[in-house]
């Protein structure tokens, strides 16, 4: 039974927090009565709550907790199609698929986002440069749409592609139908470089090896300076045919196994995300990576998604909470991004969890963040001077012809914003024919002036 | 919204030409775009505040307000946030008074009370109100160390002050559940227009350190701050001081 409960409401970063009216459990009549009557403030939708900063939030509105919504209509082996709701995880919907042989395409960080999220945020993986991003993925989605309706869209629709990267302020995505990939097994074999400096890095990343691998990113050093700068752990691979495994995984090449083995308490002090820490976790991670290898066979956990086996890890930044800062700057722009890169290392603002990856082509949505080019993301615990630092972070992405990525972003100000995302008055031009009123909102449309 | 930072896009300053709240506005306008709704007395100084605002990048809207006329609150604050949402609101009128007058003359000491106290009460219910229909907000009431302990020095002064000090602490809890952050500042001495002529106290700071106390609670969630920072401590120790001893100190 669907139920309105009143909640406060934050993002994976714990800044921010907002209290709504949260509509729980409902059924799609239930989700086209609230968009009917949709109040002062509007409404909007929350998945898994994975976003860092406040776009599934509606501060003294209406959210619509998705994650009731998540059965799975169909799934077909041959075609590699799923039809689902748009509340279910990809976590959930890997599992389901797996034993016929089906691979969700495109996976984040982590498997804990739902169908809709991965829409509405236009998510990317490792394998960005091969893939492309979630919406190349989708074939058809259902829409709630503000007047109440539910549409269809496909990709001839333009609403469809403002859907994509929207942030789901074109209306309640409620199904989907999703191409699958094929694949024999669920193991990568995996190669494993570690470079000295960023320099090193990036000529490994460009000098066409990537295109080798169908998933690839970098896990780099971002405290130590000097000779140091940029060290990385450059991990690539590919999904393994059955032949390629060990033969006591050839049995069961599909089975997948990820435990979730602990969950973070929510007991951790602020200013444990201090340089001493961060610093010797840096230094210990660069050093138990080898420093090449090739042809190692490594599951999902191990090779993509290793925080997920600690629930609530971010808790581990304390109650003031932390932000995600991830942009893209052009291939061309590698020495903005060399000095980006130096920046944050000599900034005193320190990250453990960094991740550096080149984008392959960008997606046709308007408000999609991949685009050609290096991508870094870092995570900073919320303390003095930070919020100066990034605002000088952005204007060093922009100059370099950069953007930042919504799904992340919980800081940064509307012009910015709008200078980032060239096409955003189209956006706005389809989502305002959409949705005359503004019925859908969150804090974030309301902080950013989307 | 206020962002995970800090940064708000709207400030509403009940006491718009006090020199904290100023100084306050100032410090959020250079950081991002603000708009700016200044309530205070109409008067050239009221004009002066909001040009000076406006000149630095603000969008300001200025809305009369007497603090001691509680029958017209409630309209005044409908308007403050008939434009849209209102991140940080700072109730930061007061009156100092003169001591000696406010003990021994009953209209000044019922004036200093209706201002200080009933007034703050009276914004207080209102904004509660507005911010937890917005779900989201921070409530920042300038209360003073004179607060904490009264002494013979200001203690009329010092009682208002305690009074709004109990309530905003109190709201502070009772609006937990909504979203709404409330912070109570206590300054010590502040070299203003109000305590010009005033011999300064030991740790006595500027308008502009008041408003970095400000911008650092609403920032970091603080319930309670003290500017400056030390004086937390020095009040702590002062609070506990026995009668005898506290009466003799040159304070």
């Amino acid at each position: 039974m669907a139920e309105i409960v009143v909640r406060s409401l934050s993002g994976w970063g714990r800044t921010a927090p907002s209290s709504a009216r949260v509509l729980v459990d409902p059924t799609v009549e239930d989700i086209q009565r609230a968009v009917r009557e949709p109040g002062s403030r509007g409404v909007i939708a929350r998945g898994l709550g994975r976003s860092y900063g406040d776009p599934a939030q509606n501060a003294g509105g209406l959210v619509i907790d998705m994650t009731g919504y998540n059965r799975i209509h169909s799934l077909d082996a041959d075609s590699g199609l799923a039809v689902v709701d748009a509340g279910i995880s990809l976590d959930a919907l890997m599992r389901a698929a797996l034993p016929f042989g089906l691979w969700v395409p495109v996976l984040p960080g982590t498997r804990q986002v739902t169908i809709g999220g991965a829409i509405a945020a236009d998510i990317h993986g490792k394998n960005h440069h091969s893939a492309g991003s979630f919406g190349n993925h989708v074939r058809s989605l259902e829409l709630v749409t503000a007047d109440g309706s539910v549409v269809t869209l496909t990709p001839d629709d333009e609403l469809f592609w403002a859907t994509v990267g929207g942030m789901g302020l074109t209306g309640i995505i409620v199904r989907a139908t999703i191409a699958l990939t094929h694949v024999e097994s669920a193991y990568f074999v995996v190669d494993t470089d570690r470079t000295g400096d960023l320099d090193e890095l990036m000529v490994l990343l460009t000098d066409g090896s990537d295109d080798r691998y169908d998933y690839s990113a970098a896990w780099f050093d971002a405290i130590s300076t000097g000779p140091k700068l940029g060290r990385a752990v450059l991990t690539r691979g590919s999904l393994a045919k059955r032949d390629e495994l060990p033969p006591k995984l050839r049995d069961a090449p599909l089975a997948f196994d990820a435990p979730q083995l602990l969950t973070a308490p929510n007991a951790f002090p602020n200013g444990l995300a201090n340089r001493a820490i961060f610093g010797a976790l840096s230094e210990a991670w660069y050093r138990k990576a080898p420093k090449c290898r090739r042809g190692e066979v490594q599951n999902l956990t191990n090779f993509y998604h290793p925080l997920d086996m600690v629930g609530q890890w971010n808790r581990a930044y304390g109650s003031r909470g932390f932000l995600q800062y991830q942009f893209v700057v052009p291939l061309g722009a590698q020495d903005s991004f060399h000095h980006i890169v130096s920046d944050i290392a000599r900034s005193g603002h320190v990250s453990f969890l960094n991740v550096l990856k080149r984008f392959g082509e960008a997606s046709q949505a308007p408000l999609s963040f991949p685009q050609p080019g290096w991508t870094i993301t870092v995570d900073f615990p919320i303390r003095r001077g930070l919020a100066e630092f990034c605002d000088r972070l952005d204007e060093q992405v922009l100059d370099a012809g950069g953007r930042l990525y919504l799904a992340k972003e919980s800081r940064t100000s509307a012009s910015t914003v709008a200078r980032m995302y060239p096409r955003i008055d189209e956006w706005r031009k389809i989502r305002a024919a959409a949705d005359p009123d503004g019925i859908f909102a969150s804090d974030l449309s309301r902080r950013l002036e989307l | 919204m206020i962002d995970a930072v800090g940064n708000p896009q709207s400030l509403l300053l009940l006491g718009g030409t006090s020199e904290i709240a100023l100084a306050t506005a100032q410090r959020y306008a250079t950081r991002r775009p603000l708009r700016v709704i200044l309530a205070a007395r109409p008067s050239p100084r009221c004009d002066a505040a909001a040009e000076r605002l406006v000149r630095i990048g603000a969008t300001v809207m200025t809305l009369p307000f007497d603090a001691a006329d509680t029958a017209s609150h409630a309209a005044t604050i409908e308007k403050a946030f008939a434009d849209g949402d209102v991140d940080v609101t700072l109730v930061a009128f007061g009156l100092l008074g003169d001591q000696e007058k406010a003990w021994t003359d009953h209209r000044s000491a019922v004036e200093l009370a209706q201002v200080n106290y009933v007034g703050a009460v009276s914004v207080g219910v209102l904004l509660a109100d507005a911010l937890r229909r917005q779900g989201h907000g921070a409530l920042v009431a300038l209360s003073s160390v004179a607060a904490e302990r009264s002494r013979r020095a200001n203690f009329v002064y010092g009682s208002t002050k305690a009074g709004l000090d109990a309530f905003y602490t109190g709201l502070t809890e009772a609006l937990r559940p909504s979203g709404v952050k409330v912070s109570v500042i206590r300054p010590g001495f502040v070299h203003t227009k109000m305590t010009a002529g005033m011999k300064a106290a030991p740790l006595s700071v500027t308008p502009d350190q008041v408003a970095e106390v400000i911008v650092d609670a609403v920032a970091n969630g603080r319930e309670q701050s003290w500017a400056p920072g030390a004086m937390r401590y020095v009040m702590s120790a002062l609070r506990h001081l026995p009668r005898p001893i506290f009466r003799r100190l040159p304070i």
